[in-house]
């Protein structure tokens, strides 16, 4: 039981990496506040973890909501020890800098970095308080070098990047670690994308026959990969680990 | 770093438009740089509005024609971290610095494409790579800056445009030596090999050489000029 009687707060949480991190730390026994914009998947989520399990509709790029989600958290249960800021998106049409129009550029950079600074922003006092946390980022391999026809989404994850060592670097001394994971190209990849691709029979397995020859291993990466990587980094085994960039 | 930037271009022969939302400021650069002999225009902008920013590129290309270098060099910082950051703050720091830079580009880079060519640089920052304390919406615009330097460059290198980066370190200025305290500058000077502060003159060498034919096979460069900082 790596995550006994830790509180978590998962974004992101109705699907995907956030829904497979829920289900493997509450299996470690954290109690998990389960996140999603999409309220039905978070409840979906929640039901399949139980007990202890607490849905909340969130959009992460809103100050208010973010705020009611750490305060909900800790009226909840009393403390709030891990943050697990994983919801982005992912708009396939949002290509070269010249093909993203302005609204999906503020869309992607709200969500994917400012969403990560809000949860932050509200998680920092409280942990600060207890004298103790830990923050976990999901930023990508596509923060770290330039994507080609994403412009928006590199720029919002090499932000993250950027945060989550900056991050680490002052609330240290609070006890409280920072890092991030970046994972590669995922097998199932997030819902815009994959709605799309699903539109042609046979487009997405082209996709990932595509895209995975890239990759040394010759396979792309699940949610469950990315999950593994967030129990590390959420238990104690990685007490010393702060401000890195954990690619998987 | 703007300043001379635009003089060291100038010096050049390059027809040069002064950007700033400080007309005083602005317009003492446009002077100084007629005063060595050079041309150009100043214009006063929000380079973070894209209403703003497409007419003054409409603007140059009726007076010039064409734009073949684009200098990115706003950018604004708050000494604060995460938790002491305000939602005003964060949205203000990424729309000046990152922001700007994807408007001014998705701008000016149609004629580029259509001319067969250009260069694009971004003032981007040693902390678009490395942290410091209480820089959080600093670092994390920076950061992003510098990504999306690559990503244009990649998107843009078969169409001649060239788009890079440079990150300085800490730069000497008078207002820096009026207000820094000595505590301050000691922990600085602590991080810089060199032992001292960056000049803006040679800030405006790496832009020069990236703006010019010299750096002809040089894209998506994350250029440190900063007295070893990052080494």
């Amino acid at each position: 039981m790596r995550l006994r009687d830790r509180v978590a707060i998962i974004t992101g949480a109705g699907s995907g990496i956030g829904r497979e991190s829920a289900l493997l730390f509450s299996e470690e026994g954290a109690r998990v506040v389960v996140v999603d914009i999409a309220e039905e998947a978070a409840r979906e989520t929640a039901e399949m973890i139980g007990k202890d399990a607490v849905p909340i509709k969130v959009d992460v790029s809103r100050w208010e909501e973010t705020e009611y989600m750490v305060e909900e958290t800790v009226r909840r249960f009393g403390s709030l020890d891990i943050l697990f800021n994983n919801a982005g998106i992912d708009l396939p049409q949002a290509t070269t800098v010249v093909e993203t129009t302005e609204a999906d550029w503020d869309r992607i950079l709200d969500v994917n970095l400012k969403g990560v600074f809000l949860g932050a922003r509200h998680a920092l006092p409280v942990m600060m308080a207890q004298g103790h946390g830990i923050i976990i980022n999901t930023a990508s391999k596509a923060g770290l070098r330039g994507p080609r026809r994403e412009s928006a989404y590199g720029a919002s994850k090499a932000g993250v990047v950027l945060l989550t060592r900056q991050m680490a670097m002052d609330y240290g001394s609070y006890n409280i670690r920072v890092n991030c994971i970046c994972p590669g190209a995922l097998e199932k990849p997030t819902i815009d994308r994959r709605t799309l691709l699903e539109q042609q029979p046979g487009a997405l397995d082209e996709r990932n026959r595509r895209v995975s020859q890239w990759v040394p291993l010759g396979r792309l990466c699940t949610a469950k990969d990315v999950a593994y990587a967030a129990l590390y980094l959420a238990s104690d085994e990685s007490s010393h680990v702060t401000g890195a960039s954990l690619e998987v | 770093m703007g300043r001379a930037s635009a003089l060291r271009l100038a010096e050049e022969g390059a027809r040069t438009v002064v950007v700033d939302v400080v007309p005083a400021s602005g317009e003492e650069t446009l002077a100084m740089v007629r005063a060595g002999g050079g041309t150009g225009m100043f214009l006063e902008v929000d380079v973070s509005d894209w209403v703003a920013v497409e007419s003054m590129v409409q603007r140059v290309l009726g007076t010039y024609g064409a734009i073949h270098i684009l200098h990115n060099n706003v950018g604004v910082a708050k000494m604060k971290s995460a938790h002491e950051t305000s939602e005003e703050e964060w949205d203000y720091i990424l729309r000046v610095t990152l922001k700007s830079v994807y408007l001014c580009c998705k701008a000016v880079i149609p004629g580029m494409i259509e001319q067969g060519g250009g260069s694009i640089i971004q003032t981007a920052s040693v902390l678009g790579l490395d942290v410091s304390p209480r820089l959080a919406a600093y670092c994390a615009a920076k950061g992003a800056v510098v990504n999306l330097t690559r990503s244009m460059a990649k998107d843009y290198a078969t169409r001649g445009i060239r788009v890079n980066c440079i990150c300085p370190s800490d730069i000497d200025s008078p207002r820096r030596r009026a207000n820094e305290s000595e505590e301050r500058r000691k922990f600085l000077l602590s991080r810089l090999p060199m032992d001292r502060y960056g000049q803006p003159e040679e800030m405006a060498e790496a832009v020069l050489w990236l703006a010019s034919d010299a750096s002809s096979y040089v894209t998506g460069a994350v250029l440190p000029v900063d007295g070893g900082f990052l080494a």
